[in-house]
């Protein structure tokens, strides 16, 4: 190679990498603000601002959703398997949402604790699969969870 | 292999190839996807539309990456041929990248219950789309296209930054997105049955994407050498 190309190759090679790195500082001094929503256990950590809204994500506890009498209103715990977050919201829910499905929350916590939102979308996950195989995982899962509690009270 | 004339005549050849393999594996994608593959256990049939969404999101990533090796040949080795693949490349990386965006929202409606968050992954996308559009624009505004050709390597090189963030965006930062179905190592959170159209379609677009930049380039190729002998004989070749 030339002296020259060589030098451009430097010069640009230079470029990128300070690009590359003015990125990263920036992503870093941002990161807080790009997360989208803050886990439950970031909120008992009170990493979650305070004083304005903030999305809350998580999956959606079984047996935790309890429509109000009103029929618009629903409450449900929001829970990343270490800390929960009771969550209320009035109005119309996303197809997806049902217990066990990850959702992701906007609005405040309330004096007692309660996580009042004014939106909730349903997070999906990366898995695709056909009905019959997400039946027989279930089927193979419950046998499983069957044997070991059957295992423990034999034991 | 730089000389335009040559390039002009290898291209005309491999268009053909390129357009068949593109609609046979577009007919084969399309028809697997649409009514072989099965529905999803959650998601019914509106799945299907990533098989449009997730290969045009490659591609939009795939051509930046291309268009960014081409800008640092042309810096460095001033070859016309990388030149024109760059430019010739911004308009169809653009269509593509629109293409993702806009298929993401029709799905996000009914899936997540809105047609557009802020998170990562969405508006680093958004980032991408305005860095074709800003390509295109600045390729335009200068008269001199070999000064132009040199504007826009240098604008492109900047923006792959935003490769790697729009690809490790939904790892790196909690994103409404969700995380890759399809990785090259490990773990496959998708169906076989689901994967085989979507990685046929991916091919695809790659096929129509190859077909496009030489039709493109060999149009840029025309317009820049007007002046020369061989675009002239050719011209007058084709009239007789």
């Amino acid at each position: 190679m030339n002296p020259i190309r060589k030098k451009r190759l430097y010069l640009i090679g230079m470029m990128v990498a300070g690009i590359g790195v003015a990125a990263w500082l920036a992503l870093n001094a941002f990161d807080e603000n790009l997360m989208f929503f803050f886990s439950p256990s970031e909120i008992a950590e009170g990493k979650a601002p305070t004083g304005h809204p903030f999305r809350v994500g998580g999956l959606v506890s079984n047996n935790s959703v309890k429509r109000k009498p009103d029929g618009l209103t629903t409450a449900f715990d929001v829970t990343d398997n270490a800390e929960t977050v009771t969550v209320e919201y009035t109005g119309i829910l996303p197809d997806l949402f049902r217990e066990g499905q990850g959702i992701v929350a906007l609005g405040q916590l309330n004096e007692s604790g309660i996580f009042v939102a004014s939106e909730v979308l349903a997070k999906h996950d990366e898995n695709y699969m056909p009905p019959e195989v997400a039946d027989s995982l279930k089927t193979a899962h419950d046998e499983g969870v069957n044997e070991m509690q059957q295992q423990v009270s034999v034991q | 292999m730089g000389s335009p004339r040559y390039f002009y005549n290898v291209a005309g050849k491999m268009i053909p190839w390129f357009a068949i393999s593109f609609l046979l594996t577009l007919i084969a994608g399309i028809y697997y996807g649409l009514f072989v593959a099965p529905p999803d256990y959650q998601q019914g049939e509106s799945y299907r539309i990533m098989y449009i969404h997730v290969p045009a999101a490659w591609m939009s990533m795939f051509i930046y990456m291309v268009m960014a090796a081409a800008g640092l040949i042309s810096l460095v080795w001033r070859i016309k041929i990388t030149e024109i693949t760059i430019i010739s490349s911004a308009s169809v990386g653009a269509s593509f990248t629109f293409l993702a965006l806009v298929t993401g929202s029709l799905w996000g409606k009914p899936m997540w219950g809105t047609w557009w968050v802020w998170d990562a992954r969405l508006t680093s996308e958004l980032l991408l789309l305005f860095l074709y559009l800003g390509i295109i624009a600045l390729y335009s505004a200068i008269e001199d296209k070999r000064v132009a050709a040199r504007a826009i390597s240098i604008l492109a090189l900047v923006g792959v930054v935003n490769i790697p963030i729009i690809h490790y965006s939904v790892e790196w930062w909690n994103t409404l997105h969700q995380t890759s179905s399809v990785t090259m190592t490990g773990k496959q959170a998708m169906s076989t049955s689901m994967l085989i159209p979507l990685l046929l379609m991916g091919i695809s677009f790659k096929l129509y994407y190859g077909a496009v930049v030489l039709m493109r380039a060999r149009a840029e190729v025309l317009e820049r050498d007007r002046n020369t002998r061989w675009v002239r004989e050719l011209v007058e070749g084709e009239m007789k």
